[in-house]
């Protein structure tokens, strides 16, 4: 269902290129437009480029940990260590894995889902789907993105300078005390924790970006009420990230003045506490896991409802329920800390805190199935991407329930289990999302039609190979492997070699996805403004693909006709046009 | 529930038997290599059949117990895949509960939930496909269904949490007083176990390399060349703290896991079962050797558990509070024991 919306998006016109020199559509030069950029859809191709290179660099580490775990005893620890300029030593060789943990871990969270997620998609998609022409600080977005990518830097940085017993920092990426104090002589931990305040104040400037945006800048009509979903998860995702980073820069500059001026927060020799670094860190850190996934969930929302050709079931309680898991986000935070000591009516409380949040994430599942349940559903490569979170998701969430459990966190604390737990809702649930929505998205960003055969065979790979990774880490976990060990006895041997197929497969899957973006930018079919047909209600899809350099010019007017989801422009509808 | 533990118990019992009795074969004569500067000289090395739980007199000298297969460890796949896919046999009263918590209420529950999903989504997938189903439907409210599946699953995480407390409470039951205290202190990259009720003897416990492990008998990367070694069947105080940075103490098939926080003391109740070699590793992130720092617990009965305090130059609680009466004023007790001074021995009276 081609349409135009001659009202307000006057270049579609023009989009054949006959005359498409229209003022909306005046691009300034290439070094103006992408390194000085106040353009919200330039802005959010900048974040997804950046992601998809930090999230190379970090998958690649993720490789380099999965060959040296193929088998017990140290087999390339100490060619990586050389390779990165430090010694043969094997504690320099051991170093080295604590820094790709430490690496794999950083990078993957702040430097490949935020910027994906919040930076690339919620750039990208906020303003279209509001109706808006821009972000509303534009400046403030671009400096956004390049302190994140300085942020970036600082970390590759950290790689080549000592970090204790070797080059870089080992201290895994939420960097506890006193190992990342007095444990780590050296500017590797400096750089690292450098590295998160600029990504960390990037992010806070984006929160602050897209919160005014969502508020201030709703078309007519679009009470909040009648936003997407996916507008919905950026808007609780930015309060999070308000409210939580400060807490994180608080706690990392803490570390650094305990590290280089003497004071000692952290350190008991001067009435510090390293524990106090954990709850800081967490209360930082909890919200952050839903950071990462919340604007998954709106994009799973959109898509199931798309392909459904259904509107979303329970739209109030799904929005409701991503407020209230952003609550409840706040206060599980200890359950990172089970065995630190915690007295016993501490625990009890955050045992029964955090197995409540799985209420409504419950609802969500639920309403999504119930929104496929009585639509007319058509399996193209955002649906069954959507269909694979669903379940992984479901299966990382119960586990979550497993360990929230604070009596039998006791043996799982620390151990692969919690590795496997976090990767199903994370390496699949938030992965899983983000290749959704870029199948979802890519023909209307790109203006090209993606391979609809590569996109499946990339999903059955990559669904398959993250299963076989991350499904025996499970066992590995229960049967008493501890998590951030590089060399393992025998008896863990089996398993881990599984693990390790896992990943070519998942590999292997990864070169497809490339292989289809290059496809559609070689020879992908144009994608029309509306490629999804009409279960794709929301405004992005009335615009033309790729969009206009500035749209909306003219704001599109929102009715009221008691349908959350149907945000057609009223001349856009056959009936009353 | 009860039920279930007592015949998991007994199920590891037969599986010990079995394998001492594997293991009491012609091939038994593994040599000992005799860890530590600690055994006195004139013991004779003996040939301890493996599994034996029950260890020589105790006039006869410590001789480290060999492990027994599947007890205290981690079981792999060749040996027996279903054991390498889920816990360790549990050692303890709370880690039997913990484990029957997990595996009759927890595993079905959350086995059955993502059944559930899936055999939705595969529901969906076959009857509401645009094939099957050319028309949606525009239903996009269901007051019911919704209150239903935000209220079952709240009966089901209450039916989760009554165990869960009870397990927490459990846990953190108070030591009684005459609990013996044994402090393990995190270094960079090694234990230290000290003994405060028996003369503060200290044991220094460094793991073996991969060669003298398999020549042990031990599993490589699990074995230790001085063991923790405390009495079985009674309440022992763990108290953690460590030296340096943060490390963590964990033994799986003890359910027993508490971090070593550096100006911090931790402390947890642990009553291990039976006799038997318990091994667990560091669990919290402490730097380059993170992963070869493992733990030996080895626990026998108290008489030869007193008999080897005795032997690492220790005193016994009674005794060294006599011993203390005895001497005059000002005058250094036997603290602060080296683990390996012969001198202590004479100091201190027989039990």
């Amino acid at each position: 269902m081609a349409t135009t919306a001659e009202g307000f998006d006057a270049p579609t016109a023009g989009h054949g290129g006959d005359h498409s020199h229209d003022h909306a559509d005046h691009k300034p030069g290439f070094f103006a437009r992408w390194f000085m950029s106040t353009n919200h859809k330039d802005i959010g191709t900048l974040y997804l480029i950046f992601a998809i290179i930090a999230g190379i660099v970090g998958g690649a580490i993720s490789g380099i940990m999965r060959m040296e775990l193929a088998e017990p005893g140290i087999q390339y620890l100490q060619f990586w260590a050389q390779f990165m300029g430090g010694t043969s030593d094997i504690n320099t060789a051991l170093h080295m894995w604590n820094v790709f943990i430490t690496a794999h871990g950083l990078i993957m969270v702040f430097f490949m889902v935020m910027p994906a997620m919040i930076g690339g998609f919620g750039n990208w998609f906020v303003p279209l789907m509001i109706g808006a022409p821009d972000m509303a600080f534009p400046r403030m977005n671009n400096v956004s993105f390049w302190l994140t990518v300085a942020g970036f830097f600082s970390l590759l940085f950290s790689l080549f300078v000592p970090g204790g017993t070797g080059p870089g920092a080992g201290v895994g990426w939420t960097v506890y005390a006193p190992l990342s104090t007095t444990g780590s002589v050296g500017p590797a931990v400096d750089f690292a924790i450098f590295s998160l305040h600029l990504a960390g104040a990037g992010s806070i400037l984006g929160a602050t970006n897209f919160i005014t945006t969502i508020f201030n800048m709703r078309a007519p009509g679009m009470t909040l009420h009648k936003m997407p979903l996916f507008v919905w998860s950026v808007l609780v995702t930015a309060f999070l990230l308000l409210l939580a980073l400060p807490v994180l820069a608080a706690a990392i500059t803490m570390l650094l003045t305990d590290r280089n001026f003497g004071t000692t927060f952290f350190d008991p020799a001067g009435g510090g506490d390293p524990v106090l670094y954990q709850h800081l860190f967490w209360f930082f850190g909890h919200p952050e896991v839903y950071i990462m996934i919340l604007p998954g969930f709106g994009m799973i929302s959109q898509i199931v409802a798309t392909f459904s050709r259904k509107p979303v079931f329970g739209y109030l309680g799904m929005a409701y329920a991503m407020v209230a898991i952003g609550v409840v986000g706040f206060i599980v935070w200890a359950h990172h800390m089970y065995t630190v000591g915690l007295d016993v009516n501490t625990k009890m409380y955050f045992t029964a805190a955090t197995m409540v949040i799985a209420v409504p994430t419950g609802v969500k599942i639920f309403s999504w199935i119930a929104t496929m349940w009585g639509g007319s559903m058509e399996f193209k490569s955002p649906m069954v991407w959507a269909m694979g979170f669903i379940f992984l998701f479901t299966v990382g969430g119960v586990t979550g329930v497993v360990l929230a459990n604070g009596g039998i966190d006791d043996n799982l604390h620390d151990t692969y289990y919690v590795v496997a737990h976090f990767h199903y809702v994370l390496s699949m649930g938030a992965v899983f999302s983000l290749f959704a929505g870029f199948y979802y998205w890519f023909p209307k960003m790109s203006g090209k039609m993606h391979s609809e055969l590569l996109s499946h065979i990339h999903f059955w790979l990559f669904f398959v190979g993250v299963n076989v990774i991350f499904f025996p880490q499970h066992f590995l976990g229960m049967n008493g492997m501890p998590r951030r060990y590089p060399d393992y006895p025998e008896a863990f041997a089996f398993w881990n070699e599984i693990s390790t197929y896992g990943y070519l497969i998942m590999a292997g899957s990864m070169l497809i996805f490339f292989a289809n973006l290059a496809y559609a930018f070689t020879a992908g079919r144009k994608a029309g403004n509306n490629p999804w047909g009409e279960g794709a209600t929301t405004l992005e899809w009335t615009l033309s693909s790729p969009p206009p350099f500035h749209q909306f010019e003219t704001l599109p007017v929102i009715e009221d006709h008691h349908d959350y989801h149907d945000h057609m422009p009223r001349d856009e509808r056959p009936a009353t046009a | 529930m009860m039920g279930h533990i007592h015949t998991r118990l007994k199920l590891g019992l037969i599986a010990l038997l079995a394998a001492a009795m594997a293991v009491l074969a012609p091939q038994a004569a593994i040599a000992q290599e005799v860890v530590g500067a600690d055994v006195p000289a004139s013991a004779e090395p003996m040939e301890v059949p493996a599994g034996e739980t029950e260890a020589p007199d105790a006039s006869s000298g410590y001789v480290p117990m060999d492990p027994v297969e599947g007890k205290g460890m981690p079981t792999s796949a060749e040996d027996d895949i279903w054991a390498s896919m889920t816990f360790q046999d549990q050692y303890t009263a709370d880690g039997a509960y913990a484990l029957g918590m997990h595996d009759y209420i927890l595993l079905p529950v959350i086995t059955l939930i993502s059944l559930f999903v899936l055999g939705l989504l595969l529901w969906v997938i076959v009857r509401y496909n645009r094939k099957s189903n050319p028309v949606p439907s525009k239903t996009t409210h269901n007051t019911l269904i919704e209150v239903v599946w935000t209220i079952v699953p709240v009966i089901i995480l209450v039916i989760i949490a009554v165990p869960s407390i009870t397990l927490l409470a459990r846990q953190y039951e108070t030591p009684p007083e005459d609990a013996i205290t044994i402090k393990a202190t995190g270094y960079q990259w090694y234990w230290g176990y000290t003994y405060p009720d028996h003369g503060e003897v200290e044991i220094i416990s460094n793991m073996l390399s991969d060669a003298d492990a398999i020549a042990n008998g031990e599993p490589a990367q699990l074995a230790v060349d001085n063991r923790m070694v405390v009495p079985a069947g009674v309440p022992l105080r763990i108290q953690t703290t460590a030296a340096d940075v943060i490390h963590a103490f964990a033994v799986p098939s003890l359910w027993f896991k508490i971090d070593a926080v550096p100006g911090r003391l931790n402390e947890k109740m642990l009553t291990i079962e039976e006799p038997g070699l318990y091994y667990g590793q560091c669990s919290e992130l402490c730097g380059a050797r993170h992963a070869y720092m493992p733990i030996a617990v080895e626990a026998l009965p108290m008489a030869e558990f007193e008999a080897w305090i005795l032997e690492q130059g220790g005193s016994l609680p009674g005794a060294e509070e006599a011993a203390e009466e005895a001497l005059p004023l000002g005058q250094e007790t036997g603290v602060e024991v080296d683990a390996d001074s012969d001198a202590a021995d004479a100091d201190i009276p027989a039990p």
